[in-house]
């Protein structure tokens, strides 16, 4: 099966180039019909987010669609905070002209008629190329008024974030390109109602919306044979950790953990867990590793596949090492708004730090569990409710490498032990 | 162009924001383009002062926005900024040591300045080089597969640039 | 539309939130972050309910009602969940509330309380914080912070100058003026609004009670003590009494038992103020002076106009504040008088305002190294006063005013609510101008809560046009509209605070709007009541300028009664 999204070249490719190879028949044929049959199309592909939340693009594009305003917006979110993922960068740096197409045909099923790229400002070294290409397909007529001539207006601006893997939620990112601190809005009222500057957007990921060239290239029926039943198309996994071939690979769902590791990364040498999702994703142990890579596999699990980053850890990975470093990144990313996440994070944070050098007592566990209920029940968005996903998965398979740490023992030896350490 | 205390000058304040909008909702492209164009990569008193006053906005709002983002800084950095990647997937098994390596190489610890106020040294969250672990980012390039002699190379051909000038 | 919740069936309307429904329901479901006037933010999540069909645990606040909802407020799942979200608190928190400044009104502390919560599971994990106190209005102690965001909500939203606002992310977020400075060196006007709106105790103004106790047993001193008119509808909430009663008579008996050689009422000078403010806008109307004439005896404000406006400042009539007229006064005309050196006397004032505190000390009001005004106090400090020395407000008998400066009329009175000057000065213009009676001197269309009233009032023959706001925000919209020309207004009375005084900075807590239009109320009432209602019939102000004045704006007036303003916009 041939890939939906990624050429195997590397090269990044010129306008001449794509233009050469179909780039824009897509959205030429587009043009020619009417939004909702595009909006149609969409939901009979079963697309969902690709960022994380995994939402119903169709249905999420269709309440854009539906609302009555002077102006509506399109926003791709490339954020990528979540530790472990480097898809969209891949996506962006190999060819930006496929995902600014993928933008253009979904502003014109939504009827929106401003677009934000919105890129995270690590990436900065991506912006040049990205604001080169847009120039030229405003030159071509892609960009602007009346593209194509079918009367349809639209035109990208480029967005730089500037350092906050909170802003990778909609309204967080939205709040940013308002102009002020990444502060998730509350919900309802929805982005598709109330969004950028109070009117209606459509914000989906980099990895979504390029998904939506192939549907409408090949149609939600031949889209749907790649995948499984519940999880349509492809999905882009970024691998790291101590697989031999670390990198970015499209896989079918449906695909197992094990087939990902072994036949697209050359395999990896005792595996002890694998966090899949990000720092944000569950951590299982290398028992599971045949589990299917689906939506409805790991809903089984009440978990999902995130951002799809799979972090494989071996045998000299310290599970609690791991954890303390995880909770210190929710700690510094999270707004501080809500008291959940905030103190939550505070506590978790100094709980596993304090059990790596020894301090603490068994009561901990107790703490971290309830502590990490309260956060997924209560906080105010994604980022508390989900940050301490991995915790809770790993203290089922792996509570007793924690606890041992109290006897002042890591098996790994990652764990250092001072006498009576810093609290 | 530069005040004595090597930063921006109040005067550009007014050029970048007048090209890139005076508006509220303008402030931090406006933030990130004045912060590029210091030379200690971080935003003054007196600009954000500025800033604030041209944008009919208060000072207390934009330093506090300002402080929100991990990109932006209030506080003097180097010349160049060394920012290395301790979350899980680069940090727990190279990246530690990478930290140590730039530390004995530079002389300074995580947070500070070196003496002749060239380089600075932080910590970032994840910067998706992953699959390049250990990696950091140095001004606005990121650096992958990092080990003791390309560290070396890497601040010595910065160095040279500097000479060079 | 029918929800149910804690399994009985409560009919609401489309557009409540669960919050509300509770209410109806007459179920308590417990808040912190939220508050009646300002947009609800849901942070603190200690409203949160378990909401069937919802995987996670919904805000109240937040969270509108739908057909057939079905709601639990307090099973054992939503009770968990709270009481590990105020524990998570109460481990960030400065517990000391014994000697804390809202010992009994916290919110924090009832909430507590009404959770039941006698234990914390979690670690304390406070690290403490230095106490800012480096100006003379408010003190700022972020140790019991515990991050609603109402104070970044009321500076920002309700009066538009942003002294603070969220710095920074995470477990390092906090509350407060750039760099962490005191708020002397960010645009805070003093008002004193973050005060009103904080739960906990985290800020407060600066007290004064003791050094004023300590200055009535010096026996060399001569203390006098003068009340706003703010005060008599407001204190008797700290004694349980509803707002807006009027406790008038009550005060000079309390201040006299606690010790006061004299009890003057601030409403004399109000009325004096109208005349010497009526006098200097007819002055401008006559000879093309500078309009539209902006009203100055809000302090609040007057830091506003200085810090962000002072080109507009031409425009500020130039008379004092009441609370500094009295001062000055006091310490001339009733100095002399009575045979006491000005150094040897101390004006205690009692305000509902914290930028009074600031307004004293300001260099100009100061003669030779003598204050005009040595302490002013919020009523909170004066309730706290009362009760300290051991009386209750309620219980004492009613006694006057004391002379020179005891007469006053309902003019003077309503100074209290938004609206009030304006009305006063219209009351007062009107029959000086037209030499006939004004028959309906009740001018309701400048009264009450709403941001920005305007009126029009034929004086004679000209139809005197005016404005009145209250909040900074509404001032903020009124000057922008006089620097762009489109100011269609002779005179204009600026409030800083929501409501006016009334609604002060250093009025009881807790001060919602709802609570303010019970005082307005009040103050409408008791000047209904009063015999004299107009300032230029006061007979004591009138014996005022046979005797020392001359009139108003006399050379002697403007020396003692006017005052100048700064440019500190930096």
């Amino acid at each position: 099966m041939s890939n939906l999204l990624f050429e195997r070249s590397d090269t990044l490719l010129s306008f001449d180039d794509y233009q050469q190879a179909d780039g824009f028949k897509v959205l030429q044929c587009v043009l020619k019909k009417p939004p909702l049959e595009i909006i149609d199309e969409i939901k009979a592909s079963n697309l969902v987010g690709r960022g994380g939340a995994g939402f119903p693009v169709g249905i999420k594009m269709s309440s854009v669609q539906r609302m009555e305003s002077d102006i509506k917006y399109l926003v791709c979110n490339a954020d990528e905070g979540e530790p472990g993922t480097f898809k969209d960068r891949e996506l962006l740096s190999r060819n930006p002209l496929k995902v600014i197409e993928s933008m253009i045909i979904s502003a014109y099923a939504i009827g929106a008629s401003k677009g934000y790229l919105y890129v995270r400002g690590e990436y900065a070294y991506l912006k040049a190329p990205i604001l080169e290409a847009l120039e030229v397909l405003r030159g071509e007529g892609y960009l602007g008024k009346n593209i194509c001539d079918s009367g349809f207006d639209f035109d990208i601006e480029y967005r730089s974030g500037i350092g906050a893997y909170i802003c990778g939620e909609e309204t967080a990112l939205i709040e940013s390109i308002e102009g002020r601190s990444g502060d998730p809005r509350n919900k309802p009222p929805y982005t598709a109602e109330v969004g950028l500057w109070g009117k209606p957007t459509l914000v989906n990921n980099v990895e979504t919306l390029a998904n939506i060239l192939p549907i409408m290239d090949l149609g939600a029926e031949v889209y749907k044979t790649y995948g499984t039943e519940k999880s349509a198309g492809t999905k882009l996994f970024s691998v790291s950790g101590s697989v031999i071939n670390k990198g970015v690979y499209e896989v079918p769902f449906g695909t197992t953990l094990r087939q990902l590791i072994d036949e697209e990364c050359g395999g990896a040498e005792h595996i002890k867990f694998i966090q899949v999702g990000g720092s944000s994703g569950i951590i299982l142990p290398e028992s599971m590793i045949d589990i299917e890579l689906s939506y409805e596999a790991f809903s089984e699990l009440d978990a999902g596949l995130g951002s799809g980053a799979i972090y494989v850890a071996d045998e000299s990975v310290c599970v609690l090492d791991y954890l303390k470093v995880t909770a210190a990144f929710f700690k510094h990313e999270s707004c501080g708004k809500c008291t959940p996440c905030r103190e939550g994070n505070r506590h978790i944070e100094r709980i596993l730090r304090n059990l790596s050098q020894g301090i603490g007592s068994k009561e901990d566990i107790d703490t971290l569990q309830r502590t990490s209920l309260v956060m997924k029940e209560a906080s105010f968005c994604g980022l508390g409710q989900t940050a301490t996903s991995g915790l809770v998965s790993a203290l089922k398979y792996f509570e007793d490498e924690i606890l041992l740490h109290l006897e002042e023992k890591c098996h790994t030896g990652v764990c250092s032990f001072p006498k009576g350490g810093d609290q | 162009m530069f005040s004595k205390g090597g930063d921006i000058m109040v005067g550009k304040v007014l050029e970048i924001v007048d090209k890139l909008g005076r508006k509220e909702d303008k402030l931090i492209e406006i933030l990130i383009e004045l912060q590029n164009q210091s030379v200690y990569n971080y935003l003054s008193k007196d600009v954000i002062k500025e800033v604030a006053n041209l944008l009919d906005i208060s000072e207390t709002k934009v330093y506090g926005i300002a402080n929100f983002y991990s990109m932006l800084s209030t506080q003097k950095r180097g010349r160049h900024v060394i920012q290395i990647c301790n979350s899980a997937p680069c940090y727990i098994k190279e990246g530690q040591h990478l930290v140590t390596i730039f530390e004995d190489i530079l002389g300074i610890n995580i947070g500070e300045v070196t003496e002749d106020k060239m380089f600075s040294l932080e910590y970032t969250s994840c910067i998706g080089a992953c699959d390049q672990a250990p990696a950091a980012r140095i001004d606005e390039m990121i650096y992958g597969e990092l080990d003791r002699a390309k560290v070396f190379n890497i601040l010595a051909s910065l160095r040279r640039e500097e000479t060079d000038e | 539309m029918k929800i149910t919740m804690n399994n009985t069936e409560v009919v609401v309307t489309e557009n409540m939130t669960i919050l509300d429904a509770a209410k109806l329901a007459k179920v308590k479901i417990p808040t912190l972050c939220y508050h009646p006037d300002l947009e609800v933010k849901a942070n603190c999540r200690v409203c949160v309910v378990e909401v069937e069909g919802m995987r996670n645990l919904q805000a109240a606040c937040l969270t509108k009602v739908s057909e057939g909802m079905v709601i639990y407020t307090n099973n054992k799942r939503v009770r968990e969940s709270r009481r590990i979200i105020v524990e998570l608190i109460l481990a960030n928190h400065d517990q000391t509330c014994t000697t804390c400044h809202s010992n009994g009104v916290c919110e924090l502390q009832q909430l507590t309380e009404d959770l039941n919560i006698k234990e914390n599971r979690y670690d304390h994990v406070l690290e403490q914080e230095e106490i800012m106190m480096g100006n003379p209005s408010v003190v700022r102690d972020m140790s019991k912070c515990i991050k609603c965001g109402r104070c970044v909500q009321v500076c920002n939203d309700v009066q538009k100058v942003g002294a603070i606002y969220n710095i920074g992310r995470s477990t390092e977020m906090r509350m407060g003026p750039a760099y962490d400075y005191d708020l002397t060196k960010v645009s805070c006007t003093y008002c004193g609004q973050c005060i009103n709106v904080c739960p906990v105790g985290a800020i407060y103004e600066k007290s004064d009670v003791v050094s004023v106790l300590n200055a009535i047993e010096d026996p060399t001193k001569h203390v006098v003590a003068q009340i706003a008119p703010s005060i008599r509808v407001s204190v008797g909430e700290m004694f349980g009494l509803e707002p807006g009663t009027a406790v008038t008579y009550k005060l000079p008996s309390a201040l006299r038992k606690i010790g006061f050689d004299r009890v003057f009422d601030t409403d004399f000078t109000a009325d004096l103020t109208i005349l010497e403010e009526g006098t200097e806008l007819l002055g401008r109307l006559e000879n093309n002076g500078v309009l539209p004439m902006l009203t100055s005896c809000s302090p609040g404000w007057i830091n506003y106009i200085e810090q962000f406006y002072p080109e507009l400042i031409p425009h500020l009539s130039s008379c004092k504040s009441p609370q500094q007229m009295f001062g000055t006064l006091a310490k001339t005309y009733y100095a002399e008088k009575i045979g006491v050196e000005p150094k040897d006397m101390v004006v205690v004032s009692f305000m509902p305002c914290t930028a009074k505190k600031f307004e004293a000390k300001r260099e100009e009001m100061y003669r030779e190294g003598v204050a005009d005004v040595d302490f002013a106090l919020t009523t909170r400090e004066l309730g706290e006063m009362i009760k300290m020395q051991g009386y209750n407000l309620v219980d004492l008998e009613e006694e006057p005013f004391d002379e020179p400066f005891g007469i006053t009329t309902g003019a003077g009175l309503i100074f209290g609510a938004s609206g009030g000057v304006m009305e006063a000065a219209l009351r007062t213009v009107y029959e000086v101008v037209t030499g006939e009676e004004l028959e309906n001197i009740n001018l309701t269309a400048v009264r009450g809560l709403e941001g920005v009233k305007e009126a029009a009032v034929m004086v004679g023959d000209l139809e005197v046009k005016v404005a009145v706001t209250n909040s900074l925000k509404n001032a903020k919209m009124v000057l922008e509209k006089i620097k762009n020309g489109e100011a269609d207004y002779h005179f204009i009375e600026i409030m800083c605070c929501p409501g006016g005084c009334i609604g002060g900075g250093g009025q009881p807590r807790p001060t919602t709007n709802e609570i303010r239009i019970k005082r307005i109320e009040g103050i409408y009432t008791a000047d209904q009541k009063m015999t004299l209602r107009k300032s230029h019939k006061n007979p004591a102000v009138l014996k005022l300028y046979e005797d020392f004045l001359e009139k108003p704006n006399s050379h002697k007036a403007h020396e003692l009664l006017h005052t100048k303003y700064f440019d500190r916009k930096n």
